[in-house]
């Protein structure tokens, strides 16, 4: 992936700094709590709900299973709509792909739709580097961009910021990007939107390349769509004349009968909303309407990797809607940045340490952000059991990396005691027997010590339940096997 | 109908007072209890921290152990939904790999006859009110695997209404995790610390003294933040709660604090 993330510290790390963060707890409190409900109520409307969901996890998983079918017939209709189609298999081929498409048009600035693909690969600084200015025009993403910040949420990217935050960041920053805020501007909606405006606007109308990625690819007829609440992403994908799309190999779907299924799921899942004020759908190019170049750029960056594992390709499933990262107690206390990837929360968990592997520290500590509490699977609408899979990466991570040498020691221990009665029974009886030299909490950083930081830890009993059990004398209660006073309390 | 106790490890070394509660609550039902003494532990830990294969020996152990009865009941969500869903599981990833070993067969046997307490109050003798008496105010955490994993849905909230002098508060933000996590909380510390605290000053915006689950690994982690704080709330294990009548009312564990 991009060089953005390269040296983050491990999750546990990053959100030991991000939680006592109370600005970033409240921001993000707020806005997910908020959402989440919306979107509850969203789904509620929908009878058929679980038909949808298992609708569309049957038809990721078909396309998933059959993708070098449904690419090659992809190809041949936006070939055939007089579009060019490029394959790249990881982000520095992508990245030289489109910033060479770029430079044969001769432009040195392109204006971008929200696309996680590219951020992903790192697009814009690849493209920095190679002097051409990438701007971001989703409102969200522009907040990001002018404040030199990195993006902590799948759909709402300054979710980490508050409007007063936001109004601070227009004020100092706009002027070195293009138009500068206007004075005295206010932290209200509706006047940070009007500054948005009218600072995008100038791009609009100058820019002569657009960058996107898509929400989906329809195979049939090769068609993509950008589902969007703006109108900015509109903007882009039909005023410039050339329109370069990157997007993961993962995003088709076979007809645009399947389609139906996703525009019902995906805005209810992602805004809460019943449909998306935008959506916007493209073939090739059209005479006299929208783009005169088009060019589509299939990103493979470790998705046939995850393809290959049958339970982790589930993850290929993910339409970003990002109800999972709204409804994750882990995410909403750590924030998106802690993730360290443009897919943070608990789809993020499960698609980085695939996408990118699980050498580092950051990437190998992602699986264990989590509670397995289950709330992801619940409001996922494609049905992914991101619980499983999470447990499932940890065994991978077990298994491939040292570092887990005294755990995997322990575990081996525990599982030998626990199948051996007599060990165990010794393993109980030492630890009544010591009990009164148990401390609460514990000087020394261990496993212990994290736990005794914040909870004293747990006493352990005088009697043991088997103890009372073996000593209860029969004949008293109903089938001569109850109760007496017990003795312990 | 031969019913077991399986106890869990961590009643076994830390909450034996939830286990004898189970037995004399099931007792008072009119249901003979057994507890064969050769049971230890779901597996859990292992499986949910990334070592599958330790976890094997304990599915064959459970179903050995459980051999013969036709209800296993225990007063832990987590393992039950360990039993439901993950031995399955961990029977069918051995296939893949090409191995059996007993497992396929181990996790047929296991899995139908295991309850969760309040399953089998509610779907198997099919009570409700247990004739329980418990003067406190109450409010009840409904741990992640119990709500989501094994959808016990109203079961314990039923349960508890029923109990007389027992008043019931709602506990804001109940669905959420607590933080938990099993090794979570001691991988991810400082997350599962302000999830606890979030937890904790929910319940304690109820005004209850009792904080109920019935999961006592949930339970000792906020037990552990209550005490630490000093906070006018205990955390107590719904069996304790069903278990106490008029005649032998609720008495604190030696180990725990006192209602308050």
């Amino acid at each position: 992936m991009s060089s953005t993330y390269l040296g983050l510290p491990s999750f546990p790390v990053a959100a030991a700094e991000s939680t006592r963060d109370e600005q970033l707890r409240a921001n993000l409190r707020h806005a997910t709590h908020t959402i989440r409900a919306k979107r509850a109520t969203a789904i509620s409307e929908l009878t058929d709900w679980p038909e949808l969901r298992a609708a569309g996890a049957a038809i990721k998983d078909h396309t998933l299973a059959h993708l070098d079918h449904y690419l090659l017939q992809l190809e041949a209709a936006v070939t055939a709509a007089g579009g060019t189609v490029h394959w790249a298999v990881d982000a520095d081929d992508a990245n030289r792909i489109v910033a060479g498409l770029v430079k044969a048009t001769g432009e040195t600035e392109v204006v971008k739709v929200k696309s996680m693909a590219t951020q992903e690969i790192g697009l814009n600084e690849a493209l920095a580097a190679e002097g051409i200015h990438a701007y971001e025009t989703d409102l969200a993403e522009l907040i990001v961009q002018l404040g030199d910040d990195r993006p902590s949420h799948i759909l709402v990217p300054a979710i980490h910021k508050n409007r007063h935050q936001i109004r601070d960041i227009f004020s100092r920053q706009m002027a070195a990007w293009g138009r500068p805020a206007p004075d005295n501007l206010t932290d209200t909606p509706a006047d940070l939107a009007e500054a948005a405006r009218l600072h995008l606007r100038e791009k609009f109308l100058r820019a002569k390349v657009a960058i996107s990625g898509a929400n989906f690819m329809i195979a049939e007829t090769g068609t993509l769509v950008v589902l969007e609440s703006e109108g900015n992403g509109r903007m882009c994908l039909t005023l410039p004349e050339t329109l370069i799309s990157v997007v993961g190999i993962e995003k088709l779907i076979p007809t645009w009968q399947d389609l139906e299924v996703f525009l019902q799921t995906l805005p209810r899942s992602s805004t809460a909303e019943r449909m998306n004020p935008y959506t916007t759908t493209w073939t090739g190019t059209t005479d006299g309407d929208g783009p005169t170049d088009f060019h589509l750029v299939l990103l493979d960056n470790g998705r046939t990797d995850t393809l290959a594992d049958s339970l982790g390709r589930q993850a290929l499933r993910c339409i970003r809607c990002s109800a999972c990262l709204n409804v994750c107690p882990v995410y909403e206390r750590a924030g998106g940045h802690a993730y360290g990837s443009p897919y943070p929360g608990p789809i993020g968990a499960i698609l980085t340490p695939q996408l990118r592997g699980t050498t580092t520290e950051l990437d190998a500590s992602l699986p264990y952000a989590s509670t397995l509490c289950g709330a992801c699977y619940d409001v996922c609408p494609v049905a992914i059991d991101i619980p499983d899979i999470l447990v499932h990466l940890r065994e991978r991570i077990t298994e491939q990396r040292r570092g887990h040498a005294l755990e995997r020691a322990v575990m081996k221990a525990a599982t030998w005691v626990l199948d051996h009665p007599s060990a165990y029974a010794l393993a109980r009886q030492t630890a009544t027997r010591t009990r009164h030299l148990h401390p609460t909490e514990l000087p020394a950083p261990t496993p212990a010590k994290a736990w005794s930081n914040a909870r004293d830890l747990p006493r352990f009993p005088g009697r043991s339940f088997r103890t009372w059990w073996k000593d209860r004398p029969a004949g008293e209660a109903p089938h001569g096997r109850p109760a007496r006073e017990d003795t312990t309390r | 109908m031969r019913v077991a106790l399986f106890l869990t490890c961590v009643n076994d070394m830390l909450y034996p007072q939830t286990g004898r509660a189970v037995v004399r609550l099931l007792e008072r039902l009119g249901v003979e209890v057994d507890f064969p003494a050769g049971q230890t532990c779901c597996g859990q830990a292992q499986y949910n921290t990334g070592y599958r294969r330790q976890a094997e020996p304990l599915v064959r152990r459970y179903a050995e152990v459980f051999d013969g009865y036709d209800h296993v009941v225990t007063p832990s969500g987590s393992c039950v939904a360990m039993v439901r869903d993950n031995y399955p599981r961990i029977a069918a990833r051995a296939a893949d790999e090409g191995r059996d070993e007993g497992l396929a067969g181990a996790a047929a046997a296991a899995v139908p006859k295991t309850y969760e307490l309040t399953e089998f109050l509610v779907d198997v003798l099919g009570v409700t009110d247990v004739g329980a008496y418990f003067p406190h105010t109450v409010t009840y955490h409904p741990s992640c695997h119990g709500l989501r994993m094994l959808g016990l849905g109203e079961r314990p909230r039923r349960l508890l209404q029923a109990v007389r002098g027992l008043e019931l508060r709602e506990l804001p933000g109940a669905e959420e995790c607590c933080g938990f996590g099993g090794t979570f909380a001691v991988k991810n510390p400082d997350v599962s610390a302000a999830m606890g605290q979030d937890k904790i000053d929910n319940a304690l915006s109820t005004g209850a003294g009792v904080l109920c689950g019935a999961d006592n690994s949930c339970l000792m982690h906020l037990d552990g933040m209550l005490r630490r704080q000093d906070a006018p709330l205990k955390a107590l294990h719904l069996a304790e709660i069903l278990a106490s009548t008029e005649e032998r009312p609720y008495m604190a564990a030696e180990t725990t604090g006192k209602i308050r």
